[in-house]
């Protein structure tokens, strides 16, 4: 694919990417890739630090992978949906797991999630038209003792039942509030 | 692999000691108070790093200087925050529930004033006339800490107080006995491996040694994919030294150069510490090359999975290492003849490599005297789930699961009854309560058809619904499945959807059969324990709540009042409040609204069932309560 031929292309779930940004996600990846050996077994830790980089692994950077590596692309695609880690779309600006491991489900872990989803309007797997949030499970972080557990940006937060929910988001929205009258000062 | 400068590792090693000694008897030497405070990630949770800050900025504003230093997990998280405060003069205590406004006072008040903060302390860690320690607490009878004994008491990202604490002297010992040595020590002491399948340590170690075929490598299996175990998180985040160790021995007995430590992605903090201590193990010369002077050199690689249950079993976790999806393969051969690359490979669970170097330490005998006939040492448990003492034991094997959950777990919190105990994750099973005399053990939990697994243990009681839990283990086990078997892959969805309609009501009679068909057929034609355990959570809840079943099947009733479809919640007119509007202002979904007379209704079409409005509901009017099956509401009266 010649990127001057296009000014705009998609990404995996069909949303439109500029070419600046497709570009700077190409030299991302292509200076991931230089720090790493040609081999097979560098797979994994590639695509881990590739999506640590650029939130998700947009479908450019797993063909130069692929090349790099020189297997099939269908080999990175396969580890890539075979691992629940791996994202095929942009994350939100906040990331929300829901924890339905043993000890949250039966604490009601499933109520939580009911909560984010009514709240943030979206499903499980997706992420919110604004992008501020997107939503998941995760099936255990090790804290089962503080069930029901979210990770909200990567911070595990312990007994977060429905009002809890709507407290961590008051407290976005007051956070987004205060930028927001910040940029108009 | 022959040494014979057996001085030069014995004084190197002495030189790095008497450092390591001198740094740790600083923190004490300089007559300050030393302040400990536990932030793993269930301390994180709960604000252990908020209690940190606070610490540390009122020490600032006091303007004293002591020493701070972060551990990991105690094993009392029900507890969490918890810090530990060490005054010359007073026993070390430790305090619970700590916030940063307790925090804030216990450093002006004790570590500054002379007020020991009584109505914060949990306990003391050594005996003394002033408060209650650890050791005068019920369940320090049954406890025997072998592999937590350093959980919570030494900082983990500081190697010097591992090896303060008797850290890597085994090492250093090792490397001056013959590999073949060890393996018969560790054989005699009977150890079995930790990580569900429960095979001798020293066989699988001396069965690879003695398979030809260079490179050889060794993994410690740090995956942990239990989804309510968290016993190797805490031991690599509170201690990842003597999991090191252990590994580091392993890869010295077997003749191997290169190991990993695979360690499950959902765990970036036990990730960041591991690999500190990596860093710092390698300065001393305790890892990489000819380690200390001798002709043995190891490494050890750092690898974090990408989250799939299935990886924590040893060929799809090698598969998984190969940079390739994780899907288990068949065996034999076992890892130990043919494993990473065709290599023979030891894999080895967190545990079970903890345990190493105290076994050598302590000898064989030492070992194998803790325990029972057939199993040996301790089990490390994570108590979760209706049980007051949530957190991390560690008992010797042959501890009945009663001593564990009312003596050492303090039974069922809020005055509830026990009803069943979850032993052993997606591949274990419930235990009732006629079970509970049962000697924990790799043999009897098989028997009574849970499994000793890794060593997750959550505790229902009356408000669990045993289909309910089945289906949930079911839908995890199906969603893991990697798709390799068709039994597991087609057979653990036809399974969930046959508990699905049961939890919706939908159920018939028939399904219990087709229910224990399945499962008989799942189990056999599946070629991993993924498959081959996946059906004991739905066998065990058949075989001991069969009557919760039945309730469903036939009356479409929810004996727990869980099964949300089953369900419904409504306010007891007579025992409403008119005064009183607390529920109606909590509601997520603004369903509840007062009627003519001021009792609130709920309006059914729009409630969520969130369970909000219940807890809301003051104590002394207790007006809300679940229904089962929906029907029981009487017809709306507004
Ligand atoms: C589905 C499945 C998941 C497993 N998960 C783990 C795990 O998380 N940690 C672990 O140590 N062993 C796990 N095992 C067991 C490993 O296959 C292997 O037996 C173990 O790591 C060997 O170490 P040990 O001898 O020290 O127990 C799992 C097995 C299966 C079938
Ligand atoms: S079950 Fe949620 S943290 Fe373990």
């Amino acid at each position: 694919m010649n990127p001057k031929a296009k000014t705009v292309t998609q990404n995996n779930t069909g949303e439109e990417v500029s070419a600046e940004k497709e570009a700077r996600d190409r030299q991302e990846t292509l200076k991931i890739l230089k720090s790493f050996g040609r081999k097979r077994e560098n797979l994994i830790p590639i695509l881990q630090k590739v999506q640590a980089r650029l939130g998700y692994l947009p479908r450019e950077a797993m063909m130069e992978i692929a090349t790099h590596l020189g297997i099939p692309e269908i080999d990175v695609y396969g580890v890539v949906t075979f691992y629940n880690q791996f994202r095929l779309n942009p994350p939100g600006k906040h990331s929300i797991r829901v924890c339905l491991g043993t000890a949250c489900h039966m604490k009601g872990g499933y109520i939580t999630l009911d909560a984010w989803k009514r709240r943030l309007d979206i499903n499980q797997g997706e992420t919110t038209p604004d992008r501020e949030f997107d939503l998941d499970t995760v099936a255990c972080v090790g804290c089962c003792t503080m069930a029901p557990v979210t990770v909200v940006d990567n911070q595990p937060e312990g007994k977060v039942e429905p009002t809890k929910v709507d407290g961590i988001l008051l407290a976005f929205e007051l956070e987004r509030g205060a930028e927001g009258q910040k940029t108009v000062r | 692999m022959k040494v014979d400068e057996s001085p030069t590792i014995a004084s190197l090693f002495e030189e790095i000691k008497s450092q390591a000694d001198s740094h740790w008897q600083e923190l004490f030497d300089s007559g300050q108070p030393v302040i400990v405070v536990g932030t793993a990630t269930c301390g994180r949770a709960a604000g252990a790093l908020d209690v940190l800050k606070a610490i540390r900025d009122e020490l600032e504003r006091q303007g004293v200087d002591c020493p701070v230093f972060e551990a990991g997990c105690l094993g009392h998280c029900y507890a969490e925050p918890l810090v530990i405060i060490g005054k010359p003069g007073y026993p070390p205590i430790c305090y619970g529930y700590v916030n940063p406004v307790i925090a804030e006072r216990l450093v002006k008040e004790f570590v500054v004033g002379d007020n020991p903060c009584l109505e914060f302390v949990l306990g003391a860690l050594e005996a003394n006339d002033l408060v209650p320690s650890f050791a005068d607490f019920p369940r320090a009878t049954y406890e025997k800490k072998i592999v937590l004994r350093n959980c919570g008491h030494i900082d983990p990202t500081d190697i010097n107080h591992y090896i303060a604490n008797g850290g890597y002297v085994t090492l250093s010992k090792a490397l001056q006995m013959s590999p073949e040595e060890i393996i018969t020590e560790i054989k005699d002491s009977g150890l079995k491996g930790r990580g569900g399948a429960g095979f001798s340590t020293g066989q699988k170690w001396e069965i690879c040694r003695n398979t030809p075929g260079r490179p050889k490598y060794a993994i410690c299996n740090a995956d942990e994919g239990d989804p309510g175990a968290f016993m190797d998180r805490a031991i690599l985040e509170s201690d990842p030294h003597s999991v090191i160790e252990g590994l580091i021995i392993t890869a010295y007995a077997v003749g191997v150069r290169n190991g990993y430590i695979y360690v499950r992605a959902e765990y970036p903090l036990a990730v960041e510490r591991v690999r500190i201590a990596l860093r710092q193990a390698k300065k001393l010369n305790l890892l990489g090359r000819r380690i200390l002077g001798s002709d043995f050199s190891f490494d050890i690689r750092l690898f974090e999975g990408s989250g799939a249950f299935v990886c924590g079993e040893e060929t799809a976790l090698i598969a998984s290492l190969e940079g390739k999806a994780g899907m288990p393969r068949h065996r034999p051969p076992y890892p130990p003849t043919s494993g990473l690359y065709g290599k023979p490979t030891v894999v080895n669970n967190v545990k079970t490599l903890a345990s190493v170097p105290q076994i050598l330490t302590n000898g064989a005998a030492w070992f194998a005297s803790i325990g029972t006939e057939k199993s040996k040492g301790t089990a490390v448990f994570a108590l979760a789930g209706k049980i007051v003492n949530t957190g991390l034991v560690e008992v010797p094997m042959g501890t009945t699961l009663r001593q564990v959950i009312f003596d050492v777990g303090s039974g069922i919190p809020n005055g509830k009854r026990f009803k069943a105990v979850q032993i052993g994750g997606p591949s274990g099973g419930c235990l009732p309560e006629s079970a509970l005399d049962l000697p924990i053990d790799f043999d009897s939990l098989t028997e009574a058809g849970a499994m000793m697994g890794s060593g997750g243990m959550v505790v229902l009681d009356e408000d669990d619904c045993m289909v309910e839990i089945a289906r949930y283990f079911l839908e995890f086990t199906q969603r893991e499945s990697c798709g390799k078997c068709t039994f597991c892959r087609l057979g653990t969805k036809q399974m969930l959807a046959l508990l699905s309609d049961i939890t919706l009501g939908e159920g018939t009679q028939a399904d219990i059969d087709i229910l224990k068909a399945l499962a008989r057929d799942v189990k056999t034609g599946s070629l991993c324990s993924l498959g081959k355990t996946a059906p004991n959570p739905v066998l065990t809840t058949l075989r001991y709540f069969e009557g919760e079943y039945q309730a469903h099947i036939t009356e479409g009733r929810c004996p727990a009042l869980m099964c949300q479809h089953l369900i419904a919640y409504y306010i007891l007119p007579n025992k409403c409040e008119r005064s009183c509007d607390a529920c109606v202002g909590t509601c997520t979904v603004e369903a509840i609204s007062p009627n003519k007379k001021r009792i609130k209704v709920i309006d059914q079409e729009k409630c969520v069932k969130c369970n909000t409005c219940l807890m809301a509901c003051p104590p002394q009017y207790n007006a809300i309560v679940k229904l089962s099956p929906p029907s029981e509401v009487p017809a709306a009266e507004k």
